[in-house]
């Protein structure tokens, strides 16, 4: 009989201590819930309407949207051109691993050929690259792109990412549409459309 | 005693409990100056502790005004630029006292049996300490505190599929935010400093347990009062060693407030200049690294040219510390004592520490970031090798207690 209560006993101590685990792991929950983002900060990810009138090639709108930095860019016919060649950029160029809309899933990475629309943090530790559009003016070979001073990252005119720097993949792009030729909105597809990414 | 003292005792020995632990603790005599550096770590925590507090008192955690309201403190409140002064100096010299104190323990066997755990508990407090100065460090809300957030809590985004959510979820946004720094600040003042009190007493009562180690290595009993003829040899902590601890605790405050008073960012070292320029979610610093203590740790992530390798061996190069008291195989435990194989990594694994802090300083350029993959592939040498070079020297013999 010693035996028997023994592992009674055994028996007892396991389910008080097993459930008072999934107890506590209950009770852990709401606090790990609490640390998630709260309505306040989904609101500010609404969608903006840019003016994009006095935009010239070569030129760069740095506006805020869901508390990000994004840059609406110009490229000029060459800076297109550019971009029609993949050979450098061997780590994504087709961008199968780096986030865009997906009517932006195109060489240019964007609706037109000319404006781009990037979301200017380093998808390696989170800087905001710099828009360098001038020929060489990071390295003698640069083509014109986005420059990350913090790690050295550098992408180019689409942001697609070059090889041999730290930074995985190409900057991301967030859902934009144009409601007439001269405004853009930043944060939805179509007009209407309210999600957010 | 007095009849209310002994009413007392008996019913809280606080007396009996300091005769145990300071005067019938006993340690050996050759323990020298690196013995004094925890007895320094312990008297910086209290300046931190109190300091902090009257940091408090005028502190405001949103991001609207942070930065205005230390501005506000330093040169508005009387004497609030030194509390904010003695409060930054203070981590640095915090962790100049914790640097040498863990030099010690290499330099002396410290870490090897019996006293692993104590190892390990202080590598947790070491950690911690990083955690509460890199909080501490958001809370200014200056540019490298904001793009310094921005960078860190990017290293989650390297964990597959969950990482993203991980960020958002300590972050508490989609991008760092007021509601980032109110949590950093939770963090900072409650509960990073409980978690670490808990760790120090942990620590202490471990190093009671198994007593001081020396620099000569010989096992001493902590607990039990010398022979007559050892009596020169081991000595009770109380009022030998601690007055030699109070000695150099007064010496580093002096050299402290020198450096409060006289050079409080200490050229741009313990405070950056580009944290006195407001954070701007827009326009980061051309050039941003960590304060000095945490530089090397920078450094291995610019080291290593993938994103998740990166972080993988700065983590690595820190949890490597939990493993050293089974790297080394060596049968003795001193420098003293040791051979030249485990002398000379020393001294390499010390410079490479000193030569990874300035490169993580300065811009990663291709020349530096040459010197810094040789000098993280000499840090992590130091312990992958340990146990074949403290197996094949050959170590002189230690002196026995008698």
């Amino acid at each position: 009989m010693v035996v028997k209560s023994k592992s009674r006993r055994q028996f007892l101590k396991f389910i008080v201590s097993s459930l008072s685990a999934v107890g506590a792991l209950f009770a852990f929950w709401p606090f790990v819930k609490s640390m998630q983002p709260g309505k306040k900060a989904q609101s500010t990810s609404s969608p903006i309407a840019v003016d994009i009138k006095g935009l010239l090639p070569n030129q760069k709108i740095a506006v805020t949207w869901q508390g990000m930095p994004i840059y609406i860019i110009k490229r000029t016919e060459n800076q297109i051109a550019e971009l029609e060649k993949k050979e450098p950029y061997p780590r994504d160029p087709d961008s199968l691993y780096s986030k865009q809309p997906q009517n932006s899933s195109n060489d240019f990475r964007s609706l037109n050929k000319d404006i781009f629309v990037v979301v200017a943090i380093c998808t390696h530790l989170g800087c905001s690259p710099t828009y360098k559009p001038e020929q060489a003016s990071v390295d003698k070979d640069w083509a014109g792109g986005f420059f990350c001073a913090c790690h050295g990252s550098k992408f180019d005119l689409a942001g697609r990412v070059y090889k041999q720097v730290p930074a995985p993949t190409n900057l991301m792009v967030p859902p934009y549409y144009f409601p007439n030729k001269d405004t853009i909105v930043i944060g939805a597809d179509k007009a209407g459309d309210e999600r957010y990414v | 005693m007095s009849k209310l003292g002994d009413w007392l005792e008996q019913r809280l020995p606080i007396a009996g409990f300091l005769r145990k632990n300071l005067k019938e603790y006993y340690v050996h005599s050759s323990i020298n100056f690196w013995y004094a550096m925890g007895a320094i770590a312990f008297v910086m925590l209290a300046v931190q502790v109190i300091s902090g507090i009257f940091l408090l008192m005028y502190y405001v955690p949103t991001t609207e005004q942070a930065f205005s309201s230390i501005q506000y403190m330093m040169r508005e409140i009387p004497y609030g630029w030194l509390i904010r002064y003695l409060h930054v100096v203070g981590a640095s010299f915090f962790f100049i006292a914790i640097y040498l104190h863990m030099f010690r323990a290499l330099l002396y066997g410290s870490y090897k049996n019996p006293r692993e755990f104590l190892w390990m508990s202080g590598v947790v407090i070491y950690i911690l300490m990083i955690a509460i100065a890199y909080t501490g460090y958001v809370l200014p809300w200056g540019q490298m505190s904001y793009w310094a957030t921005r960078v860190i809590i990017s290293f989650l985004t390297v964990i597959p599929y969950v990482g993203d959510g991980l960020a958002q979820w300590l972050q508490g946004d989609f991008v760092v935010s007021s509601v980032t720094l109110s949590r950093f600040f939770a963090f900072h003042i409650v509960a990073f400093p409980l978690v670490i009190f808990l760790f120090i007493g942990i620590h202490i009562v471990a190093l009671h347990v198994v007593g001081s180690n020396n620099p000569e290595g010989v096992t001493v009993n902590a607990h039990k009062k010398p022979a007559k003829n050892l009596r020169k040899k081991v000595i009770p902590f109380y009022p030998y060693v601690i007055s030699k601890d109070l000695f150099v605790v007064f010496v580093a405050l002096a050299l402290f407030l020198g450096v409060v008073f006289y050079a409080p960012t200490f050229y741009g070292f313990f405070l950056e200049h580009i944290n006195q320029v407001p954070a701007n979610p827009m326009v980061t610093p051309s050039h941003i690294h960590p304060v000095w203590y945490l530089s090397p740790f920078y450094a291995i992530l610019r080291a290593v040219p993938d994103k998740l390798l990166g972080v993988i061996f700065m983590f690595l190069s820190l949890v490597i510390l939990f493993f050293l008291p089974w790297l080394d195989k060596s049968p003795v435990k001193s420098m003293r004592y040791k051979g030249r194989l485990s002398r000379g990594s020393l001294c390499v694994f010390i410079l490479s520490v000193i030569m990874l802090g300035y490169y993580g300083m300065v811009p990663a350029t291709d020349t530096h970031l040459f010197w810094t993959r040789i000098f993280t592939v000499l840090y992590f040498g130091h312990f992958v090798l340990m146990p074949i070079y403290t197996r094949i020297e050959t170590c002189k013999q230690p002196p026995e207690l008698n």
